[in-house]
Formats: structure tokens, sequence, C-alpha cells
């Protein structure tokens, strides 16, 4: 950052787990929080206004577009992203349903509709087709037209 | 000579759905796509943009930008090398350097609002916008014109001043239409007169953007030796490499392009935008530069599509027999020429056999973004106008316009509206297919009280192209096969290229690793667009594969000492003609290749004229609310002749993902323009994409015509299903209310003003 810029906030996160202590320019969205300055480059970004779900991450289980949230905010909190859904032990269901079903083409909306898919079915284990639409319609996806993707986050529900 | 293959069917791997090698990495979050370039010591740039559509500049002040703390470096116009006016074929469409290297960066006049005036690097991306709003740019606001009426007028404000426009041959000067270019075939007029029913109708379609969900981006270092190195997402890492040469005059070979994971482009994504800036700025500065664009911008000034006006007039015997057609086609191309015409007129009459037709297409400059390539450009624009028509011409006739598509549907040998003669093509097999889709054969139900509901469809086409592709193998001692290509994978295609290999070796698609090359581990690959990849790297891969063959025979005759003649390869397994027990597996031959001579390696690489066409039909069944217009897609089913599925959930996902950006053109999108040149819908929540909310499952159906003039018979699939979608909406809305809409988007505002 440059020497002239804003103060910058200290903030304590887990992320992933993992207890990161940072210091974050009061401007710096959660998401170039995690790209710039953690190296967590799986979040994306896809358009900086909230519009497209690229970019989405849980802040204390909610589903948050990480460009909309202040790197600043996420202080005290616990924050996951497409890094941490998988285990040593494996990919997590829904993981392995987006590639067993090719729910992804370009792949660069595919992280944004993992977590935002988790965060459903975290709550909800078998959601009907229409509870799946509705909730992922905060997610953009340009390639596949949604079919495979509605198919793979049924495949992964009870 | 072309060669050309018999059809097969007892494929190992080809047809089945191996998971992509690459998905893993996507599913993880750990694929680095261009955006997540990450070097030492990098720094950020960003564009300062026109606020105006067209004006002259007067002065450009970047001083106070230049001092501030954190900044490196600052470019204008005056700091583009000055590339000369070359046309040069991007395998989609032209480029000329001189008119890329003007939307690249505003040399005296801003043409689009957007338009960069300046480049700025700086130690983080804020600093450089709060350095971009420190440039101090004095414009002289000329008139802007937005639509190609208004911009062939003869007082409309002129673009261009040292355009010379091409009207069949003649040259034009003070004009903003770039060519006219005309086919006519047969007599036109008089089978026009002398048929027993015609229709004409004008139709009107606004610009829409691909809609790719990641940005623009690029990183760039300019070295100590002039190298220049480009890190980016890119349809094509060999095309974009010639077109930052030609914009930075620099040789070829001084360019290294190495092409990241790509996040959609849909043609949007073969034009360089910032790779030549972030050069510029790098060797200015004398650091690792990376620019992401930011939405506003990827809207104001990236690839939209031409928006369109279009006269069909369609003639037809007492019969039912098409006998005259004429299309007048006028494209928007933007701030400068090239706006697919030509495809237009390869696609219109395309599905149809017409003995007498006629087309004049017109390439028109408007102050608006250049358009660039978007799946099929030109074609779903001519499918709206002349889909259409066709159904309008059948419901005044009385005819059933399904039959009307069957009676009157292109074959081999019938002639393209440019000229061309089909080879084997699957117009009737495609149609033959939808009626006895599920679809077709269901009811559409009632609609609900309030609504309506309608039923329509509509063919499409697009050409396929070939061009040129490379690919190199080699073999790891356990047995599994290194693949290198160079075709960006935009959408699976690593894993059909490995699929190819896999098919000639007798292995699992597993064993072979793709990897997708630079531009200085692969020979020259041309771009991931007009459904080439699979066709023509596929191809390319195959030969590769049999050259492998070739090479590990050998390697074969070595160990048992006998003429490399007498060695057979099946299924993977090595055998001698002479004595048949004697044989050794891909595998086991792999491990002992150290003592036969050591790396087993070979290349593939094929320059193909022609691609095999390319045709669908889309069926649309629709719901509409009397009472608010909105219009919803209740099922939707894309019949489409794909040659041979080399993966089929991937061509699958080609004919839904086509689908649904076919839906959001006809129901949603647009570029809507104020009367200053604005968008005033740049963001996705205005410009409003289809969201999984909006759709209902895509119904898909592979009609399989092997391609001959592929080794597996494959045809490219990836942009014939955006073609149908908009007039088979509008066939639906005209079978639900009794209204036709000639202009796209038939959103509601359209419908309820249909109603009244």
């Amino acid at each position: 950052m440059t020497t002239n810029s804003p103060s910058k906030v200290h903030v304590t996160t887990t992320i992933n787990g993992q207890q990161h202590e940072l210091l974050v320019p009061g401007y710096m969205s959660l998401l170039d929080t995690l790209r710039e300055l953690i190296g967590l480059t799986g979040t994306k970004e896809g358009c900086l206004d909230g519009n497209c779900g690229a970019c989405t991450v849980t802040v204390d289980g909610r589903i948050v577009d990480s460009c909309l949230v202040l790197g600043a905010e996420v202080n005290g909190k616990t924050v996951e992203t497409i890094e941490g859904m998988a285990t040593p032990e494996g990919l997590h269901p829904l993981q392995q349903a987006f590639l067993e079903e090719a729910a992804l083409q370009c792949g660069i909306c595919t992280p944004g509709f993992l977590v935002a898919a988790k965060g459903l079915l975290d709550n909800e284990p078998s959601p009907s087709e229409g509870r799946i639409r509705h909730w992922l319609a905060g997610n953009l996806c340009r390639c596949t037209g949604y079919d495979k993707i509605v198919r793979a986050v049924q495949k992964a529900s009870s | 000579m072309v060669a050309t293959f018999e059809p097969k069917t007892n494929y190992k791997v080809v047809g089945t759905r191996p998971i992509r090698h690459d998905g893993y990495d996507k599913v993880t979050g750990r694929a680095i796509y261009g955006g997540d370039m990450k070097l030492p010591g990098l720094i950020w740039g960003v564009c300062v943009r026109s606020p105006h559509a067209h004006a002259n500049i007067k002065s450009i002040d970047t001083s106070a930008a230049e001092a501030m703390e954190g900044v490196f470096a600052v470019i204008t116009g005056a700091d583009m090398p000055k590339a000369e006016s070359k046309l040069v074929d991007l395998g989609e469409g032209n480029i000329n350097f001189k008119w890329a290297s003007n939307k690249l960066m505003a040399d005296t006049k801003v043409l689009y609002k957007g338009h960069p005036v300046a480049a700025i690097a700086a130690v983080d991306r804020y600093t450089a916008e709060e350095a971009a709003r420190l440039v101090v740019v004095e414009y002289d606001v000329l008139p802007s014109v937005t639509n190609v009426v208004d911009a062939l007028k003869d007082d409309a404000p002129i673009l261009l001043d040292d355009l010379v426009g091409d009207d069949l041959g003649e040259d034009v000067h003070n004009t903003n239409m770039a060519a006219h270019v005309r086919h006519e075939f047969g007599d036109v007029e008089d089978a026009m007169s002398s048929a027993a029913h015609t229709i004409e109708r004008e139709y009107n379609m606004q610009m829409v953007h691909q809609g790719y969900i990641e940005p623009h981006n690029a990183t760039a270092t300019w070295d100590e030796e002039d190298r220049i190195k480009v890190w980016t997402s890119t349809q094509g890492a060999f095309p974009a490499r010639t077109q930052i040469a030609g914009i930075l005059q620099v040789n070829v070979s001084q360019v290294k392009v190495t092409p990241l994971e790509i996040g959609g482009g849909f043609g949007g994504k073969i034009p360089v935008y910032f790779e030549p800036l972030a050069a510029l700025l790098s060797k200015k500065s004398g650091r690792p530069v990376k620019m992401v664009m930011e939405r506003t911008a990827i809207f104001e000034t990236t690839g939209p599509t031409p928006g369109a006006r279009m006269i069909i007039k369609l003639g037809a015997d007492a019969d039912g027999k098409l006998t005259a057609a004429t299309a007048d086609i006028w494209f928007e191309a933007g701030a400068n020429p090239g706006a697919f015409i030509g495809p237009a007129a390869m696609c219109v009459y395309a599905p149809y056999e017409i003995a007498n037709t006629r087309i004049d297409g017109w390439d028109v400059l408007v102050n608006k973004p250049k358009v660039a390539p978007y799946r099929a450009p030109g074609s779903p624009q001519v499918a709206f106008a002349m889909e259409s028509a066709i159904d309008e011409l059948c419901e005044k006739a009385g005819w059933d316009s399904m039959k009307f598509r069957v009676d009157n549907a292109s074959k081999e040998g019938t002639r393209r509206g440019d000229g061309v003669l089909f080879s084997k093509i699957g117009m009737e097999e495609v149609l033959e297919a939808a009626q006895q889709s599920a679809h077709w054969t269901s009811p559409i139900g009632d609609a609900p009280e309030g609504k309506k509901r309608g039923r329509g469809i509509a063919n499409g086409y697009w050409f396929n192209i070939g061009l040129k592709s490379s690919a190199n193998l080699s073999v790891n001692a356990d047995g599994t096969v290194q693949l290198t290509e160079g075709s960006t994978d935009i959408g699976g295609s690593r894993v059909a290229m490995a699929m190819h290999v896999a098919e000639v070796l007798g292995l699992t698609a597993h064993d072979v690793r793709p990897t997708v090359g630079d531009t200085e581990s692969v020979g020259y690959t041309d771009v991931t667009g007009g459904s080439r990849t699979t066709y023509a790297t596929g191809y390319a891969c195959w030969i590769a594969a049999n050259n492998l063959v070739e090479v590990l025979k050998d390697r074969v005759a070595v160990l048992w000492d006998i003429n490399k003649d007498d060695v057979d390869f099946n299924d993977g397994v090595f055998s001698s003609k002479a004595e048949a027990e004697k044989t050794i597996g891909f595998k086991e031959l792999a491990g002992k290749l150290d003592d036969l001579g050591g790396p087993a390696n070979s290349t593939g690489s094929v320059d193909l004229e022609s691609a095999g066409d390319g045709f669908g039909m889309h069926i649309a069944d629709i719901e509409i609310d009397i009472e608010t217009g909105k219009t919803d897609v209740i099922r939707y089913t894309a019949i489409q002749d794909v040659g041979t599925a080399i993966h089929p959930s991937y061509v699958e996902g080609q004919l839904q993902g086509g689908s649904v950006q076919g839906i959001g053109w006809a129901l949603n999108e647009e570029y809507f323009m104020t009367d200053t040149g604005t968008m005033a819908n740049s963001s996705f929540l205005d410009y409003r994409m289809p969201t999984s909310l909006d759709l209902p499952l895509i119904e898909t159906v592979l009609v399989e015509v092997p391609n001959p003039l592929h080794p597996y018979g494959v045809r490219g699939v990836g942009e014939t299903p955006i073609c149908p979608p908009i007039p088979a909406i509008a066939n639906a809305i005209q079978d639900a209310l009794g209204k036709r809409l000639y202009n796209t988007p038939m959103n509601a505002g359209s419908i309820l003003e249909a109603l009244k």
C-alpha cells in the first residue's frame, strides 16, 4: 500500500479454520483482502458491485458477496471460502457432483456457486428444483444455462 | 485433396463422459485464471476513459497523476506506436491493426463512451484509480450517432475522417459506411413477382453483450531485450500474440503469450484490450503490470454483437415451396469497421433451399463500442428475421410451419445464400428428430388464469470453421501420455482432446494428461472460436496420436528385431504380423523405451479449409402474464446435428448454454442507449442476463450425422444453438397472443404495448 493511504485496521479473523492477523486498509473489500493480502485467489472477481456472485464466501455461516463487504468488517468473524471446502479426505459431495455432472464450462463462477450451494444444503439437505433455482439466483453463470448446475446440486442433496 | 472418413460406431473412449482433467482445480479454487496472476514487483494499471461518445481531445494533462506518490507510469495516445493499416484474419473476423490500436487508446478523437484516453500504472489498484481521477482532459464534444439509419444520413457526423468505404467495389469518402456487399443468384425479381404468396417485414435488434463473468485482464512485462511476456485470459494465445505484435509494432517472436484459465469469452476474448497497454506501461515503469477491467467498462467498451436493421422478403409458390428471398441487412460495427455482414450472408438462408436469392449487407460505423464476435456472429440476428418471416408467411398462407420447414429443407447440394454448395449436412435429420422429440409430441398444457401459452419453433445454422491447430505428445515411462495442445480451454475442450488421443492409443481418457501450451511450447493454433476447437484441434491430436503409433512401431521392431512393416497396432496392443502370439501392450512398451531409443514424442498439425455445417432446431414453450407482460420459458428443447459427440455432457452443455444466451437476448438483454451515446444499463443488475430462477431445465437431442471431414465425425457445436432461440420465442409469442414482435428485446414492455 502507498504511504499516503488511509489508516489501516487491525483485523483478527478465522479463514477456512486458520486464524489470520491482518492490517487491512479501511477501503479494502473482503474480496481484495482474501485475494491480495492472503493470496486466496479461488474467490473470483466478476463485477465488483454485488450482482454476479462470483465472489461468494460465507461470513459466520452467512452467504455474502465479498466485494460488498470490507475486509475490516470480518474482525472477530469466521470466513469460509472455496479453498476450505474440500478436506484432506476428499472433495465435498457438491464438488464431486459438479465434476460428474459437467456443471462447469469455463469455471469462473464455479467457486461462488459451490459456496452458495453448500450454504443451501447445510440448512436444507433436500431442496426442490425450484428452491435450488431460487437460492442460486444471485449467482450468474453464462456458460451452462444452469441446467447441469441444478442437476449437480440435486445429485449432492440427500 | 480433402481427406474424408467413413463413419464408425465402435468407439471405446469417444462418446463416454470422463471427468475433465482440469475440473479438480476448478472446483477447489486452485485454477489460475488471468486475474489471479502474480509476479514479483507487480503493479496495477487502470485506464482513464472518455465520458463522451464522440469528441475531439483538445488537451490531456497528466502531470498531477504522474506526480502522485505510488504512480509509476502514465501513457496516452501519444505513446501508442503508429500501427500500420493492415487487415489480419483472426479466424472469427478480421482486425486492422490501425483501427485495433485506435480502439484501445484514442489518438486525437474519442469514438465511443469509455474510449481510453490514458492509462496509469501504480503500486496498487486503488492508488491507480485515485491517480486516474487527477488526469485532466479537455474535450470538444461532437454530435454522436448510435444507429445505422442516422449514421447513413447525408448530414450524419462522420466517425473516421480517413475511412474509405467500399460500396460494391466503389470507393466512398466522408462516410460511416465501411462496406456494402451483395450476393445474388437466379432471377429474384421474376421469381418474386410470380410468387403465389409473399411477405416483407422489417426487424430491428439492439446490441447485446457476450456477458462472460470473468473480466478482461492482462499481465505483462517488457524486458531489457525487448521481449514482451503476456499472461492473459484469451480465446487464442497465438492470435493474441499476432494482435499484440501488430499493435505494438514488434515481431511476433518478441512476444510470448501464456494463456491462463479463461472465464468465458463467447468470441469476446478474441480481440485484445489490455495486453498492449499493460506492455507499454511495463516498458515505461520497468515493472510487471497487471490490469483487470471493471464491469461498466466491459459493457461500454468491449465486444457487443452488432445491433441490426433487417428487411426480409420471401416468395413461395402455391404448393408451399420457397422460390425467392431478399435480405437487406444493416449491422452496427461500433467505432471502427467489421460488423460480421459476411457471416450474416452465409447464414441467413442456410436452412432452406431457395432458387432465387439476393442479399445486401452494410457494415456501418456508430458511436458505440467496436463489436466483437459473439457466438455465431451475425447469425442469430438474421435467424430472428428469417425464421420470423418464415412463420408469418406460413400463417398468411395457412401452412403448417414445421411441414414447410421440412418441405424446403436444405440438403447436400443446396446452394447457400453466398453461393457455397452444401456437402453432407444434417438439416433433414434434425427436423425428423424434432418431430419425434418428447417435447414436440407432448401438448403444451393449459395456461393458468391470467396467462397465455404458446409454442414456437425455429431453425438455426452456423457454418463452423477449420483453420490451424497443433498438438504435441510424449510418452511417460508409466504408460501415460502427455498432450500439449494450442487451444485455450473455455468449456471442457482439454478432456475432448485427451479422448481423441486415448481412442487411437487404446488408453483411457485419464491416461492422457492434456495441457494448454503457451506460444513457445506448441505450434501455431487458431482461436478457440468458430466452433472449431474439438473439430480442428481434436483432428491435430488424432494425427499426433497416429504419428506416435508409428514412432512406437519402430521401437517394437527393434525390440523384436523385425521389420517395422511387420508390426501391427490394435486397441493399445502391438503385435507381430508374422507371429500372432507375439504381443506387447502400450504401457509395457512405455516402460521399456529407455532401452529402445529413449523418449518417444510426436506432433500433429492441421490447416483445415472446411469444417462441416451445423444445423439445429429449437422448440420453445412460453407462458405470458397478460397483466404484467412477463414471459416465462416453461419448456425448452434444443435439437442439433452434432456430428459425433466426443464428450456428450459438454456437447449438451454447449446446446444448453447457447440456448439460454439466446433466451436472454430474446426477452431481456439490450444496450439501452441514451441520446448522447451512453449505455444506461451497464451493470449486470440492469443488463439482466438470465438467472437460474428464470429458466426450466433445457432438454437436448443430439442428432449424430458423422462429419466425413473429421476422423471421428465431429462437427462444431458451440455456435449453432444461439441462433434459433430468438425467433423460436418470437414465434411462440405469436402463438400465445396472436401478436408478432419485430424488434428485440421482446420484453414485458413490448408485450404490453402489443396487447394494447
